[in-house]
């Protein structure tokens, strides 16, 4: 069946308004329509038993290497299982113990990497623009898996994916509230752009030492306390207090943090009734959110988040692939 | 029920502009009947003197916790009293800093058995360090008005703008000196010939105006509220007007010290009158007078800062600095009026309704249902200031044998007599 459902879920999305990106660098790369099939494609794969035994051949003999200049779990895990699955040959570089711990410079690399003609560039970089410097420098698609304070747009991807499996009638209309650590977040800037791209209302909530300055021209309404920012919100995502990337003082204490910001039931209960909670992930648990919240089976889409995480991952690599295997068609 | 009529007085009221002869009924702590009124219960006299609000005064030191040779919170509410003063707000200066939720609550409870309301002006940053924000929503919520890091400024740019748009959330008012630390550094006295001549290491007027300038833009960049503390010199007020002007919320107060007396009162070295601004020239005074006749300036206030002999009685440049004021606040100001610099309903305001208004106050008005905090002036009566007679536990004025004109007769706080003269 894989096969053929592959063909088909692609094949019919694409007709129209075939897939030819080659990199997946930022949200505002695509269009709606590219973003309705990675979706469309994402919820194929969301299917355990089309994940588990997926066509090996979309992938087979293409080589996809992840390159993370910063620690992660969720992201690289997932693209690792998502390469597996779909038959590449996967390569993680330890950063750590590579040449460039020895001080070689980002192009170096970018030229090393280049060299062993990979097809598929999995980076995450604490520079903001970092994947599109090697974009720029590499012949293969280049993935973005985070860059500093930028971009995330495969994690803005998955909570779309992750939306769409709890609202089945889709994101138009919804009243969506992220909250914390606006300013150090990647995950919010492509949030905003791809759920107003889809058509929901979006609200930023934090304080304003957390909340950048001109974050009311991103398309999003700015709040400042989280009583008339989530009211009537019907999905509460909060964020992480990103303390390494700050310099100096932005809260005066996690005490104060939480009594203002922090998500529990009392502050919950200013959403919707049945609102959803999301949280890109690690969660600082008495700071932002309250482990009741969190492990709340009828509220949390937090575990959610990571299953369609793996399922997401799979369909950006596989239209990814199939543009380089149009583009390589077209040219010859 | 306790009901206490005051009658034949001259009642002034900056908040409504007020002026006028009559009485006012107190009941149960409030008032409840202004103008013409028919006295019962306990009646008071007035004999035609001022009655006013009982005065604010927004800058006050003690030494409690901590440093009680100073001050108690009992000897500076006794001086209070004596001055017409009715409610202080205390800075963060103590020993622990009031940093903490804990410390403003204790000192608001302490607070409660005393004839005057105290106020808390909480620490902006942990231990005064300049860096580490403090916890200013909760410290809000438990009661303080008032945000300052005491005699030292914010000294880093990134902290202050922090600091005025966290602060901007809880619409809390942040009082910042307006000092510029490398400028002012180690220095003693005004910068100018008199200075120099006594070769004293001072400090150029324009280190006000620098960091009045910086927290200036910072307040127009944040939209927070900010209040220029203690400005002494010309070149701040005219950075304060300019911010006045594009209708930012800044604001300003000044020391009674700076409006009476000038770098001239260090004289030969006379360390009582060391303070921190320095005096400047009489040029500065004049423009600092004009600055609060024309409301430019918000607050005066008595930047009360009791020292014992021990640490004033000092050559001048390693004496502390410092006076104190709560008693001199109110007489100093009416003998400015009297001798025709001050205007008399501009003064009243800048110690009564302006520092009400700042801080959210319901006190420092005439007005129907507010506590009966109220004081009887006679604005004529010439008096000698002898530090001896001074009821704060530290007795360091540089007021100390001059003659005044004018002064607090009788004090009431919430209805009830607590000073008589």
């Amino acid at each position: 069946m894989s096969l053929a459902a592959d063909d088909t879920i692609l094949g019919q999305a694409t007709r129209d308004y075939p897939f030819t990106k080659r990199h997946c660098l930022s949200v505002s790369d695509f269009h709606r329509v590219d973003i309705e099939n990675l979706l469309r494609l994402g919820e194929h794969y969301l299917n355990l038993e089309v994940q588990k035994s997926p066509d090996r051949s979309v992938l087979s003999g293409k080589t996809l290497i992840n390159l993370f200049f910063e620690n992660s779990t969720r992201t690289e895990k997932s693209f690792e299982l998502a390469g597996k699955r779909l038959g590449a040959d996967v390569i993680s570089m330890q950063v750590a113990s590579s040449s460039i711990k020895k001080g070689e410079t980002l192009l170096d690399t970018a030229a090393t990497l280049n060299a062993m003609n990979p097809d598929l560039l999995v980076i995450r970089h604490s520079a903001s623009g970092a994947p599109s410097l090697l974009a720029q420098k590499v012949e293969c698609s280049v993935i973005n898996a985070g860059d500093g304070m930028h971009a995330h747009p495969t994690q803005a991807l998955l909570d779309a994916l992750t939306l769409r499996q709890a609202f089945p009638e889709g994101l138009d209309g919804l009243r969506i509230a992220i909250c914390g650590d606006i300013l150090h977040s990647r995950v919010a800037r492509s949030d905003v752009a791809l759920f107003n791209m889809l058509g929901a209302e979006v609200r930023l909530v934090g304080p304003p030492t957390l909340v950048p300055l001109d974050a009311d021209m991103w398309g999003a309404e700015v709040f400042h306390d989280m009583k008339s920012g989530l009211q009537g919100c019907d999905v509460v995502m909060m964020l992480r207090l990103q303390l390494e990337r700050m310099s100096g003082a932005f809260v005066p204490s996690k005490r104060e943090y939480f009594h203002y910001y922090g998500l529990d039931r009392k502050k919950l209960g200013f959403a919707k009734p049945n609102a959803f909670v999301m949280h890109p992930g690690p969660m600082n648990r008495g700071v932002e959110i309250s482990s009741e919240i969190a492990d709340d089976p009828d509220v949390s889409l937090i575990t959610r988040q990571v299953e369609t995480g793996v399922a997401m991952r799979m369909a950006i690599l596989h239209a990814l692939a199939e543009a380089q295997s149009s583009s390589s068609e077209q040219s010859s | 029920m306790s009901v206490v009529s005051i009658v034949n007085a001259r009642l002034i009221d900056p908040a409504s502009g007020r002026d006028e002869e009559g009485g006012l009924i107190c009941e149960d702590g409030l008032i409840v009947e202004i103008g013409n009124i028919v006295p019962r219960g306990e009646i008071h006299d007035a004999r035609g003197l001022i009655l006013a609000p009982g005065l604010i005064d927004m800058r006050v030191r003690t030494g409690e916790p901590g440093l009680e040779n100073r001050e108690t919170l009992d000897t500076a509410s006794r001086a209070a009293v004596a001055g017409g003063v009715t409610s202080v707000v205390l800075m963060p200066e103590t020993d622990p800093v009031i940093d903490d939720i804990s410390l403003v609550d204790y000192l608001i409870r302490k607070g409660t058995d005393l004839p005057i309301d105290i106020h808390i002006a909480g620490a902006l940053t942990k231990k005064l360090d300049g860096k580490s924000l403090t916890e200013i929503g909760l410290m809000r919520e438990a009661g303080a008005v008032l945000f300052s890091n005491g005699s030292q400024p914010i000294r880093d740019a990134q902290t202050m703008r922090r600091l005025m748009s966290y602060a901007a959330n809880f619409n809390a008012l942040i009082a910042n000196r307006a000092v510029e630390p490398t400028l002012s550094k180690g220095t003693v006295a005004h910068e100018s010939n008199l200075s120099s001549r006594l070769g004293l290491n001072a400090a150029p007027a324009i280190s006000e105006r620098i960091m009045a300038e910086r927290d200036i833009a910072l307040a127009e960049l944040t939209g927070g509220r900010v209040l220029i503390d203690l400005i002494s010199s010309k070149a701040a007020l005219e950075a304060v007007k300019t911010a006045k002007a594009k209708d930012l919320d800044v604001y300003s107060s000044v020391s009674i010290n700076h409006l009476c007396l000038n770098e001239v009162d260090i004289g030969d070295y006379r360390s009582f009158a060391k303070l921190n601004p320095p005096l400047r020239e009489e040029s500065d005074r004049l423009a600092l007078l004009e600055g609060v006749n024309q409301g430019e300036i918000d607050v005066i206030v008595s930047d009360h800062d009791p020292r014992p002999a021990g640490e004033k009685r000092l050559p001048y440049s390693e004496a502390a600095s410092g006076a104190v004021g709560l008693e001199i606040l109110l007489a100093a100001g009416l003998s400015q009026v009297a001798e025709g610099y001050m205007d008399l309903m501009a003064f009243l305001a800048a110690v009564t309704c302006n520092p009400a208004d700042l801080l959210g106050l319901d006190t420092g008005r005439l007005s129907l249902e507010a506590p009966a905090n109220l004081v009887l002036i006679d604005p004529n009566k010439p008096w000698i200031c002898a530090s001896s007679n001074l009821k704060s536990r530290s007795k360091n004025t540089p007021f100390d044998g001059r003659r005044l004109t004018g002064r607090a007769v009788k004090t009431f706080y919430k209805g009830q007599e607590v000073f008589s003269l």
